[in-house]
């Protein structure tokens, strides 16, 4: 992985050292809260229903056991002991107080970690493939580029009050893992007819109160030129985007308003104007970031199927955990090991500091000493000897992190709604919890498939509940809490908006209406390789609507 | 209808309720009730007051519920910040 | 109000001229864009200090061609949240070759300054008890940046390389 070195070392310690001078004249008295917001912001630092929360970048999703380890820490020290990982691939702690943050900032800075940029109507973290580096199916490694695009965001004054957030993220594998089409730009890498990558950009994607699939703006950019293709984006959403209206500020509103044709032509004549100057990457810059993602001295193994369903069948357990939690590698002899986030009746996303701790030494002893974050809030053993899977499985067992469920019904996003959040309207996490003990039956969730459920507890869709294929937000009526099912949603290469199904239900009826339309499901399908995706794709929302709201159109309060 | 007033403390962000005595204390059941408009703008001053004094952010006031002389929010955004999360946080 | 310019207290020198006033004998002004447009063939004949304040939202395009003539321009900041100005910076000093004065005015902040000294202004207004020390204590602050953005400051990338 990436390594600072005295650059990247000396700004980040000159970046926490002017936000301590910040704190202490906020506490002070000399700056108001006014002023001072959008400074913590641009640190990370929220004020939500409790506390002060911290959003810490974790860079596209990449992480040592050493940074785990001082993640933990911080945890134990300045928090409750726990973190809570994000649909943006970070870690928030939520009870961390104005005072110790310039502290905490520091702490993460030994371990080359930051929270600059998690917030604020600037470029946020950069958002990756989990699987970047390691994916059978990739076609060119995108983190170099990420980190590229990282340092060229970082306290980049032209961009820094842009009419509102800004979120990128990367692809090199054609299934898409990063949920690009739902980004303000989305970058997919490809390979031309002599095998030399470069990049599909889209933009104008996003979530919240309008969603938006992006659209192609070019489809083909070489790698060398992303920085200036992506500043001449900038510079033209920066001038022309609204700032009347924070909910048509995002630049998908830009877009939209002027159609992509109007957009792209604006955005090519900046791009013109800046092309081949300096931010024209140079090539000993690209290839000094790409020696620290060169692949790791993988053994020299070969893949052991055989065995590995032999073991399956001694054990179902570890059969079923194979089947959803472990993906192809690369290297021939590994695995990429997915650990889940979400055991029955847990948070998702959370994660106690002495959990932290197993986990970094599991990656210390399985996997080369790093990790991964994944936006459906899970983390990764990216590089595991298949030889060592089964050991591996008992000791995920003991840490409650073996859960089958990736990719199935329990593997759900949920946003931290209204326990923490101050602009949500109803509680994610308990529906999440609900859904989950009702589906605990490992045979029928692997019978059910691949099927994403994903919750937000308000309009700005943190939960990503546009792209769910079952989508779930929370709404407020007359001061109760309702929740709208959306159905047909996806983020893959195949991005969709889910439809709304119909009525918000009371929290104690998402359960019963789940039940309904994966029985639904299981009754249309074709064949046990249609997935419920496909099956809603061919059949259409009305068996869906029939099975949770019965024949008769139904009016209920919500 | 009976309020208090309510704010995050600036320090560490806690939530408080300002006290009879002018105080502000993490306890709703500690806060200084009224029930009409001119004592509610009363409160609201003086939040004005120690939001200035950068003591506590953005006050404002809610709505509660006497019950068997416990106070509870009515809202219930405003009753999760008073009790905290409903989910048992930091276990897993 | 205190005028910061090349990181010295400075006096200001131009003066506004109120809007249906005539153009004034004298003297260095600071003009609105309307007035700079009705009055530019005189002014450039007679050849004295210029300035145009530009309101946020116009586009510096519309002084490409007169940036030879004016000494000073600029650039509202409605609220400090408003960033269009720093792209304006950028265009006038890197697309229009603008070399002169260019100042930030309205809603300036002093934990602001670096970011807008590095997109080219070099002059400020801002609401300081300290402004010599505001500005020291922002600009001085970062010793390392990331991309070029028009100033003199080389980034990391190219400097890491020679
Ligand atoms: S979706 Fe709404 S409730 Fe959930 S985290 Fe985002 S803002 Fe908060």
């Amino acid at each position: 992985m990436y390594r600072y070195d005295e650059f990247d070392h000396q700004l980040v310690t000159e970046r926490v050292e002017q936000f301590r001078k910040q704190v202490d004249r906020r506490l002070a008295g000399k700056l108001t809260e006014d002023q001072f917001k959008p400074l913590r912001l641009m640190n990370g630092l929220y004020l939500q229903l409790h506390a002060y929360m911290l959003r810490v970048n974790v860079p596209y999703g990449v992480l040592s056991a050493r940074q785990l380890r001082k993640l933990a820490d911080i945890a134990r020290r300045y928090d409750r002991g726990y973190g809570h990982f994000t649909t943006r691939q970070n870690i928030q702690y939520n009870w961390v107080s104005l005072a110790d943050t310039p502290d905490i900032l520091a702490d993460l800075a030994t371990v080359e970690m930051n929270a600059m940029q998690s917030s604020g109507n600037c470029v946020r973290n950069i958002t990756a493939d989990p699987f970047a580096g390691r994916a059978r199916d990739e076609i060119e490694d995108p983190r170099v580029w990420c980190e590229l695009i990282r340092q060229y965001s970082i306290l980049n004054p032209e961009f820094a009050y842009l009419p509102r957030k800004f979120k990128i993220a990367v692809t090199g594998a054609p299934n898409d893992r990063a949920a690009v089409g739902v980004h303000d730009i989305g970058l997919r890498m490809h390979h031309d007819a002599d095998g030399r990558p470069g990049f599909e950009v889209l933009v104008g994607g996003g979530q919240g109160r309008t969603p938006v699939i992006g659209k192609t703006i070019r489809d083909w950019i070489e790698p060398e030129e992303i920085l200036a293709y992506i500043e001449a984006i900038l510079r033209v959403y920066n001038l022309h985007g609204r700032r009347d209206n924070l909910y048509k500020a995002r630049i998908k509103i830009l877009v939209n308003a002027l159609g992509i044709d109007k957009f792209r032509e604006m955005v090519d004549a900046e791009w013109e104007a800046i092309r081949g100057q300096g931010l024209t990457v140079p090539e000993a810059e690209q290839a000094r970031i790409a020696q620290y993602f060169r692949p790791p001295a993988w053994a020299s193994l070969r893949d052991i199927d055989a065995e590995l369903e032999l073991q399956a069948t001694a054990d179902p357990a570890f059969g079923a955990w194979l089947n959803s939690n472990v993906s192809a590698h690369k290297a021939p002899g590994y695995a990429i090991v997915s650990l889940s986030l979400k055991a029955p009746g847990r948070e998702p996303g959370d994660l106690s500091a002495d959990k932290m701790d197993a986990v970094a030494t599991l990656a210390d002893l399985y996997s080369l000493g790093e990790l991964r974050v994944t936006h459906r809030q899970n983390l990764v053993l990216p590089d595991v000897r298949q030889a060592d899977l089964k050991e591996l499985f008992r000791e995920l067992v003991s840490l409650e992190l073996a859960t089958p469920n990736i990719g199935l019904l329990t593997d759900m996003i949920a946003c931290p709604g209204l326990d923490y959040c101050a602009l949500a309207n109803a509680r994610s996490i308990p529906v999440a919890q609900d859904i989950s003990r009702h589906f605990t039956a490992v045979d029928k969730l692997q019978e059910i498939g691949a099927l994403s459920i994903n919750i937000s507890g308000c309009m700005n869709a943190c939960g990503h509940h546009h792209v769910g294929n079952i989508g779930i937000l929370g709404v407020d009526k007359k001061g109760k809490e309702f929740f709208q099912i959306t159905l047909g949603g996806a983020s893959d290469q195949n991005a969709t908006l889910g439809d709304r199904l119909g009525p918000g239900l009371p929290q104690a009826e998402v359960p019963g209406a789940i039940e309904a339309i994966v029985d639904t499901y299981l009754a249309q399908r074709e064949s046990e390789q249609e997935t419920f995706l496909a099956t809603y794709r061919r059949v259409g929302i009305d068996p869906f609507k029939t099975a949770v709201y019965g024949e008769e159109p139904v009016r209920r309060v919500a | 209808m009976t309020q208090v007033l309510t704010a995050n403390r600036l320090d560490d962000g806690r939530v408080v309720f300002l006290t009879p005595t002018g105080d502000w204390s993490p306890d709703l059941n500690d806060a200084c009730t009224v029930s009409d408009d001119d004592a509610a703008q009363e409160l609201s001053a003086v939040g004005a007051l120690a939001e200035a004094a950068c003591t506590v952010i953005g006050p404002y006031l809610i709505e509660v519920l006497e019950d068997e002389g416990q106070l509870q929010a009515a809202a219930i955004r405003e009753a999760i910040r008073a009790a905290g999360p409903t989910v048992q946080a930091g276990q897993f | 109000m205190a005028l910061i310019r090349n990181g010295f207290l400075a006096a200001d020198g131009y003066s506004p001229v109120p809007a249906d006033a005539p153009l004034p004998a004298t003297g260095p002004l600071l003009l609105t864009l309307p007035q700079w447009q009705a009055w530019r063939t005189e002014l450039i004949e007679r050849g004295t200090p210029v300035g145009v304040r530009l309101a946020s939202d116009e586009h510096p395009e519309a002084l490409a061609a007169d940036t030879n003539h004016l000494s000073l321009i600029a650039l509202e900041f409605p609220s400090f949240r408003d960033g269009r100005a720093y792209s304006y910076a950028r265009l006038l000093r890197d697309r229009f070759g603008y070399t002169g004065e260019l100042r930030a005015v309205g809603d300036v902040l002093p934990d602001q300054l670096l970011y807008m000294q590095r997109v080219g202004f070099d002059a400020f207004e801002i609401d300081s008890n300290d402004p010599v020390a505001d500005y020291e204590d922002a600009i001085g602050g970062f010793s390392v940046v990331y991309q070029p953005s028009g100033d003199e400051r080389v980034p990391a990338l190219r400097l890491r390389h020679g």
